[in-house]
C-alpha cells in the first residue's frame, strides 16, 4: 500500500494538469458562447470560420 | 431552382388574394408577408413585399446563397416574419477615424470589428453570415453569434473599407449596427469568466477530496495503517482550504461585508460553515484526531458556485439581448461644409463629431442627431418618443427641434445648438444616471432570512456546545458543535434560489420579457403602485381609422393615394384600407403638403386627402351631414381628415391613437394582483383621461401635460412616503423615472435611453407581458418559498441529528447532495413544466 505515496500525488498532478487545460480553454474564450458552435456542426458544407492568409479568390 | 417555400405568417388576417389577381400567391418570396395589393405586378413570378426584400433575394440569387431559404425553413420555427430593410443607408461613418478609434482592433495586418446585426434568427443566418468570406473578397472571416446577433469579422484593409463590409451584411439582408458599451462588456464577460474558473477548480478539489474522503471512509474500521490515514488527512486539508481561499473568497468577502454593514445576506451561514469546519478540520489533522469535513464543505462551494454560474449566465443572455435594441440609433449624419470659392459639400460623419454650428441635413424617416434650429425647409416633427405627443409638429424655419425625435415630413437643414450632454436628450441621460444611482436596491428575500438564520444556528451551536463541554468534554464538544454548523449550512437554500431564479429568467426570455436582473421577479409579486406611461404603452402610440363616413368607393384610392406618404395619419389609412386596394393600382403625381393634406391622381381620378380646414383652404367643403358627422367625431376626440375626388368631398376619416387590444383586461388582471395604477403622460390632459376611461381606470388617476421630470418627481415623492414604485413606459421621456422606479419596465419599441434605464423590457407590444410577468413573479417566489420550506426541514432533521451526536463526516456527505438535489428538483419542475397561472 505504500505505493499510495507515489500514486495519490499523481492523481493530484493529473487532476491540475486537466484543470490547467480548463483555465486555459477559458482564457482562451471557448467557454463565452456554448450555442453557436452546436449549430454550426448540424448546417452542411465545409464551412470553416477560420483566418485565412493571403488574398481569397471570389466565388 | 427548388426550393422550399418559406412558411407564411399572414401580416393582415383579413386579406384575400382579389378575384381578379394574376399571380398564383400572395407572399413575398424572401420574408413570406403577404404582399400589398398595390405593389402585385400580374404576371410576375416571384413577388415581393417591398423594395428591400426584392433587393436581398437578388443578391442572394447572385452569390449562389440560395440553400439560404431551404436552411431557414429546417431551422426557424418562429412565427415571427419580418420584412427586409432598404438597403438606401449609407455606412460612410464607419469609415471615419472617430468610429474607427473606437470600434475597431487591429489584429495583424488585418482589421478586426464587432457589429451587431438585425434580423438574425435562427442557424440559416448563422449559415448565411459566415459565408460572407466566400463571396467578398478582403473579408477573411465572419462569426455570428446567435445568441446576441453579434458578428466578429476580421477584414483586410487594403482591400476593402469597413462601410463596404457594412453595405454588403445589409445586402443580404441584416442591417449593421455597431457595438456598443465595449467597457462593461468586457468587464462582465471577465466576471463570467472568472467565475468559470473558480467553479472548475472548486469542482477539482470536491472531486478529489470526495475520493480522499472515500479512502478514509473505507479504512475508518481500522484497517488503515496511520500513515497513510495522515497522507490521506493532509492532503483533504490542502485540497479544503484550497478550495475555501480561492473559489471559496467570493463567501467569505460577501460574508465581510454583511458583517461590516451589520446586515445579512446568505453568505454569511456559509462563511461561517467554511471557517468552522476548516478551522477545526487544521486542528483535527494537526492532532491526528477527530473528524474533518473536508469533503462536505469542498462539495458545499462547488455547488453554490454551479449555481451562481447558471444564474450570472441567463442574466448575461437577458442583457445581451437588450444590447442589440439599443443599438438602433443613428450613427452618422450628414453636414454641410462650404467648401472653397462657396461650394456646399455635404459629409457624412459621425454623430460624436457634431459640433455647435454645423449644419446638418436630416432627411424624412431619419431622426435628428442634435438638438437645433431649422434654417430650411419645412417639415412635420415626430416627438413621440421624447415628450409622449401622438401627433406629430409642423416645424418652419426657426423653429427648434430636439436630438431623438424623427423627421417626417420633408427635408430640413438644420444648425446645430447644442450636442451630446448639452442637448435635451443628454440632460435627461444625466437624469437617468442620476435615478440609477440613487435607485432604492430591491429586498431579496433570501437576505431578509439569512439574518434570522444566522442567528438561530448560532445560538443553537453556542447552546449545544455547552451542553456537549457539560456531557463529555472538550473535544467531543467541538466535534459535534462543527458538525453542526456545516449541516445547518444553508447549501439547499443558496443553491436552489439562483437556480430558480436562473430558470425563471430563461422562461421569460422565452416569452420575450428580458429580465436584467433576477430581484424584479421578487419585487413584482408583491404588487404595489404603477405607473403608465400612455403613448406607446397603453396606446399603439400611432393612430389608427376608426371610422369612415361617406362614399365607401373612394377607399381603394385613398388607399392607394397615403401609400406614398410617411406620415402616421398616412400609414393608418394606408394600412387599415389595404383590403380595398385594387392590386396593382398605383398613385401618380403625389404632392405631399406640409400644412397636413396629401393629392394624387389614381386611375385616372384626381384625389385629395386632408384635414377639413386644408381642403376648405381649396375650396372644397364636405355636405352639411358629412361636416356634422365630422363634428361628431371630433367630440369624440378623434382627428378628421376628408377625401375629396375629382373636385368634391365624398367622404370622411376619423383616427384615434386608440388604446391596444387587451389593454382593458390586462390593466383589470393587474389591479387584480395588487397594483395600484396611475397614468403620467407628456401629451394633453383631455386625451389622457379619455384614454384612461376607454381601459377602465378612474380619469383622476391620469395627468396630463407632464415632462419626463415630472414623472422623475412622481416617482420620487412615492418613493420618500414609503411606496415603491414599479413604472412602465417606451420613450425617452419615461427614462429618467425608469431608472429611479423600483423597478422600471421599458416596453416594445422602446426608446434606447429606456432600455439603458430599465431593469426589464418586454420585446412583445401591449402590456398582456407584463400580466405574464407578474405571473411568472409570483410563482418564481412561490417556488423559492417552497424550498425554503423544504431546505428548513433538512436543516431542522440534520441539526437534530447533530445534537444528538450522530452525525459525522459520512453522514454530512449524505445529506447535503440529497437536500440540494431535491430542493433543485422541486425548483426545476415547478417553474419548467407549469405554466403560470393567477394564484
Amino acid at each position: 500500500m505504500s505505493v499510495i505515496y507515489i500514486v495519490l500525488p499523481l492523481a493530484l498532478v493529473l487532476g491540475g494538469g486537466a484543470l490547467a487545460a480548463f483555465l486555459w480553454a477559458v482564457r482562451r474564450g471557448q467557454f463565452d458562447d456554448l450555442e453557436t458552435p452546436a449549430i454550426r456542426v448540424a448546417l452542411e458544407d465545409d464551412h470553416r470560420p477560420v483566418e485565412r492568409r493571403g488574398p481569397r479568390p471570389g466565388p | 431552382m427548388q426550393f422550399s417555400a418559406p412558411r407564411a405568417a399572414d401580416r393582415n388576417a383579413t386579406s384575400s388574394p382579389p378575384a381578379d389577381a394574376a399571380p398564383r400567391t400572395t407572399v413575398c418570396a424572401h420574408c413570406g408577408l403577404s404582399v400589398p395589393a398595390a405593389l402585385l405586378e400580374p404576371g410576375a413570378e416571384q413577388q415581393y413585399c417591398c423594395s428591400g426584400c426584392r433587393a436581398v433575394r437578388e443578391t442572394l440569387l447572385a452569390a449562389g446563397l440560395v440553400d439560404y431559404y431551404e436552411l431557414r425553413a429546417r431551422f426557424d420555427d418562429s412565427a415571427a416574419r419580418a420584412e427586409a430593410r432598404s438597403s438606401e443607408r449609407s455606412y460612410a461613418a464607419f469609415d471615419r477615424d472617430v468610429f474607427q478609434a473606437e470600434h475597431v482592433r487591429r489584429d495583424g495586418p488585418l482589421h478586426r470589428v464587432d457589429l451587431l446585426l438585425e434580423g438574425v434568427r435562427c442557424a440559416a443566418c448563422v449559415w448565411l453570415v459566415e459565408r460572407l468570406p466566400r463571396f467578398v473578397p478582403g473579408v477573411k472571416s465572419a462569426e455570428l453569434r446567435l445568441r446576441d446577433a453579434r458578428v466578429s469579422v476580421v477584414y483586410d484593409p487594403t482591400a476593402l473599407r469597413l462601410s463596404e463590409v457594412a453595405a454588403k451584411l445589409h445586402s443580404i439582408g441584416y442591417p449593421v449596427h455597431p457595438a456598443r458599451s465595449e467597457v462593461q462588456r468586457e468587464l462582465a464577460k471577465r466576471a463570467e469568466r472568472k467565475l468559470l474558473v473558480e467553479l472548475g477548480v472548486a469542482g477539482v478539489c470536491a472531486g478529489n477530496a470526495m475520493l480522499v474522503a472515500f479512502a478514509l471512509y473505507s479504512g475508518a474500521s481500522g484497517d488503515l495503517e496511520d500513515n497513510h490515514a495522515a497522507l490521506f488527512r493532509w492532503t483533504g486539508l490542502a485540497l479544503g482550504w484550497l478550495s475555501i481561499l480561492w473559489p471559496g473568497q467570493r463567501f467569505l468577502r460577501g460574508a465581510w461585508a454583511a458583517v461590516r454593514t451589520r446586515t445579512a445576506n446568505l453568505d454569511l451561514p456559509i462563511a461561517i460553515a467554511l471557517v468552522a469546519g476548516g478551522l477545526a478540520g487544521i486542528w483535527n489533522t494537526v492532532t491526528a484526531r477527530g473528524e474533518s469535513y473536508f469533503d462536505s464543505l469542498t462539495v458545499l462551494v462547488f455547488l453554490l458556485l454551479a449555481g451562481r454560474y447558471v444564474q450570472a449566465r441567463q442574466q448575461r443572455f437577458a442583457e445581451d439581448a437588450v444590447d442589440l435594441t439599443r443599438a438602433l440609433t443613428p450613427v452618422g449624419c450628414r453636414v454641410v461644409r462650404s467648401g472653397a470659392g462657396g461650394a456646399a459639400t455635404v459629409e457624412e460623419i459621425t454623430v460624436e463629431e457634431l459640433t455647435v454650428g454645423d449644419r446638418v441635413l436630416v432627411r424624412a424617416g431619419e431622426p435628428f442627431p442634435a438638438d437645433g434650429v431649422i434654417e430650411d425647409g419645412r417639415s412635420r416633427v415626430d416627438r413621440a418618443l421624447l415628450t409622449g405627443e401622438a401627433e406629430p409638429v409642423a416645424v418652419d424655419v426657426g423653429d427648434a427641434v430636439h436630438a431623438g425625435s424623427q423627421n417626417v415630413g420633408g427635408e430640413l437643414r438644420v444648425r446645430v445648438t447644442d450636442v451630446g450632454d448639452a442637448s435635451r436628450i443628454g440632460k435627461l441621460m444625466g437624469l437617468v444616471q442620476e435615478g440609477l444611482a440613487e435607485k432604492p436596491p430591491i429586498e431579496r428575500f433570501t437576505d431578509r432570512i439569512a439574518g434570522w438564520f444566522v442567528g438561530t444556528v448560532t445560538t443553537l451551536a453556542a447552546v449545544n456546545f455547552a451542553v456537549w463541554v457539560w456531557l463529555a468534554g472538550l473535544a467531543p464538544a467541538i466535534d459535534h458543535t462543527v458538525a453542526l454548523l456545516i449541516v445547518a449550512c444553508p447549501c439547499a437554500l443558496g443553491l436552489a434560489t439562483p437556480l430558480t431564479l436562473a430558470v425563471a429568467v430563461g422562461r421569460a426570455a422565452r416569452g420575450g420579457l428580458l429580465v436584467k436582473d433576477a430581484a424584479v421577479f421578487e419585487r413584482l409579486a408583491r404588487g404595489g403602485r404603477l405607473l403608465l406611461d400612455k403613448t406607446g404603452t397603453i396606446t399603439r402610440g400611432a393612430p389608427a381609422l376608426t371610422a369612415w363616413r361617406g362614399d365607401a368607393s373612394a377607399r381603394g384610392a385613398v388607399a392607394a393615394l397615403e401609400r406614398a406618404s410617411a406620415h402616421p395619419v398616412a400609414r393608418a389609412l394606408a394600412a387599415a384600407l389595404e383590403p380595398d386596394a385594387v392590386p396593382g393600382v398605383r398613385a401618380t403625381d403625389v404632392e405631399e403638403r406640409l400644412d397636413g393634406g396629401i393629392r394624387g391622381r389614381v386611375a385616372g381620378r384626381d384625389v385629395r386627402v386632408g384635414s377639413l380646414e386644408h381642403l376648405a383652404g381649396r375650396h372644397l367643403r364636405p355636405t352639411a351631414e358629412l361636416a356634422a358627422e365630422a363634428r361628431a367625431l371630433e367630440a369624440d376626440g378623434a382627428t378628421v381628415v376628408g377625401v375629396a375626388l375629382d373636385g368634391c368631398v365624398v367622404a370622411i376619416a376619423g383616427l384615434v391613437d386608440a388604446p391596444r387590444d387587451g389593454a382593458r383586461a390586462a390593466l383589470a388582471a393587474l389591479v387584480e394582483r395588487g397594483f395600484v395604477p396611475e397614468v403620467l403622460s407628456g401629451d394633453v390632459q383631455g386625451a389622457v383621461a379619455r384614454v384612461a376611461r376607454e381601459v377602465g381606470l378612474d380619469p383622476d388617476v391620469a395627468r396630463g401635460g407632464v415632462e419626463p421630470e415630472g414623472k422623475l418627481a412622481r416617482v420620487r415623492a412615492l418613493a420618500a412616503a414609503g411606496e415603491p414604485t414599479v413604472m412602465v413606459g417606451d420613450g425617452v421621456n419615461d427614462a429618467a423615472a425608469l431608472a429611479a422606479a423600483e423597478v422600471g419596465i421599458a416596453v416594445h419599441g422602446g426608446a434606447e435611453a429606456s432600455l439603458a434605464a430599465a431593469d426589464a423590457y418586454s420585446s412583445r407590444p401591449g402590456l398582456a407581458p407584463l400580466v405574464e410577468l407578474v405571473d411568472l413573479s409570483r410563482l418564481t417566489l412561490r417556488t423559492i418559498h417552497r424550498n425554503l420550506g423544504l431546505s428548513l426541514v433538512y436543516n431542522g432533521v440534520a441539526v437534530a441529528a447533530a445534537t444528538l451526536g450522530w452525525v459525522d463526516p459520512l453522514v454530512a456527505a449524505v445529506l447535503m447532495p440529497i437536500s440540494s438535489a431535491s430542493v433543485l428538483a422541486l425548483a426545476l419542475l415547478s417553474i419548467r413544466r407549469r405554466a403560470p397561472r393567477p394564484a
